[in-house]
């Protein structure tokens, strides 16, 4: 278990879970996820962040490479989420730390999740200082990206920007860095995270960004907690670049279609639908959510122009798997979007209605009305569903030119 | 007097009860808190509250 060195005496000792899948209950991690954790020895010996209860002893294995546990003297806590804490007490307890720093919120939390009166923890907030002997921590707070106490530490001697959730992935690999790894996949994960965890945030990853460049920070690498870190000037202007797409949720020409069925007539529907939008040249994805997750339709739906939700009705409503969609969606706050809804019905026909209502309370703005059909599409009824995605794909081919 | 919720996180402003941590006396209504003040959750800026 070796530490890798990022720049000269800043190491990573974080750990690579490889059968992560279900990341804390909400999303999938098709690609695994690592819980990064860094190690400055200085004259003060200060480790950042921790990792999930059970990861504990493998990090302080990392860690014992560079130094003895009881050295460290510092603990900085940027993030009290338990994939970042849950190994904590057993750190405090190994370390024996003078000092514990963490925001104002994160005291809050750290006082919520842990028997932790003994610790010695200090509240540090925007612009507070620690020096450490040749280098310097500035804290700089990112209130709900994602949590409320959220901080990234920035370390102006090295360059180094420790951001906590930002710039984050899922992604088990034994590369450490992004100039190691292929940059599609790694831009793939990049944006399945933000779409799944930051998105509702957007404007708090805008204002972040906006403060980095203000203050001019001479950033050379970016260390998130979770994933592959970037280090060189091309990698660190791809990630924020990337960021600034993400966080302006900037849409490309691009229709999501998001649907249960039961007996393929809503499925002929959105596929109906999907032929009108493709005719105006939208690139089209069409999720039966009996093979995508709510994540993997997240993935997609952050940079569409259109979303599209359909279910039979089943008992005077949605099918449960389309509930939970929306339920989902609602939470993550997509902006800007075109909004349609339709589905088959075999007698009261609640369902395309009852969506049409979730999408219009989103703030999706819904050109055309809900397409709804009796037990089983005609000719003509495909037709009227072609027409749908013909007037809403010409509608986000206006807009996107 | 309304209260206004926060887009990004939902904490919600009660004019009754101001915020007296950070210098907004009971009493006061949403629009005559000061313009640099921000949501004492996550910091968000005023023009991120709605009315409820």
């Amino acid at each position: 278990m070796h530490p890798v060195e990022i720049c000269k005496d800043v190491y990573w000792v974080g750990v690579v879970d490889w059968d992560c899948r279900d990341f804390h209950g909400y999303m999938t991690a098709p690609t695994g996820t690592t819980y990064n954790a860094f190690l400055i020895k200085d004259e003060k010996v200060a480790l950042f962040d921790s990792v999930k209860a059970g990861h504990g002893s493998e990090m302080l294995c990392r860690l014992a490479h560079v130094v003895k546990p009881e050295e460290v003297d510092y603990l900085i806590v940027n993030h009290v989420e338990m994939d970042h804490s849950g190994a904590l007490p057993e750190l405090v307890a190994r370390t024996k730390p003078e000092k514990i720093f963490t925001s104002p919120m994160g005291e809050r939390a750290l006082r919520a999740h842990f028997d932790c009166a003994d610790w010695p923890i200090e509240v540090v907030k925007t612009g507070s200082t620690v020096s450490l002997g040749k280098r310097t921590l500035q804290f700089l707070e990112t209130r709900m990206l994602h949590w409320p106490d959220n901080m990234a530490t920035f370390i102006p001697e090295d360059g180094v920007l420790i951001s906590s959730d930002a710039f984050g992935q899922n992604w088990a690999t034994s590369e450490r860095f992004a100039d190691e790894v292929n940059r599609s996949l790694l831009g793939k994960q990049l944006d399945r995270y933000f779409a799944n965890i930051v998105l509702p945030f957007s404007p708090i990853a805008q204002k972040t960004i906006e403060t980095i460049e203000t203050m001019g920070l001479d950033v050379r690498f970016v260390c998130p907690d979770h994933g592959l870190m970037f280090r060189t000037p091309e990698d660190v202007a791809w990630v924020i670049e990337r960021y600034k797409e993400l966080a302006a949720q900037k849409q490309k020409k691009k229709a999501v279609l998001v649907f249960d069925t039961m007996w393929h007539s809503t499925e002929r529907m959105a596929h109906a639908i999907a032929s009108g939008l493709m005719e105006q040249g939208l690139t089209v994805k069409l999720m039966n959510l009996h093979m995508f997750d709510h994540s993997d339709v997240m993935e997609e739906v952050w940079d569409a122009a259109a979303v599209f939700v359909g279910s039979a009705t089943h008992n005077n409503g949605m099918l449960p798997k389309v509930a939970d969609m929306l339920t989902y969606m609602k939470g993550l706050k997509p902006k800007g979007k075109i909004g349609g809804a339709f589905g088959s019905y075999g007698w009261s026909g609640e369902a395309a209605k009852d969506i049409a209502a979730w999408l219009t309370d989103m703030g999706m703005e819904m050109p055309v009305a809900p397409v709804r059909l009796l037990y089983v599409p005609t000719h003509e009824q495909l037709a009227a569903c072609t027409e749908m995605g013909r007037t809403i794909g010409k509608l986000v081919a206006d807009k996107l030119g | 007097m309304d209260k206004y919720e926060c887009s990004i996180c939902g904490y919600v402003y009660d004019p009754a009860a101001g915020d007296p941590d950070n210098n907004v006396a009971p009493g006061t209504k949403f629009e005559d808190v000061a313009e640099d003040w921000v949501c004492p959750v996550c910091g968000a800026p005023k023009s991120e509250f709605n009315k409820v």
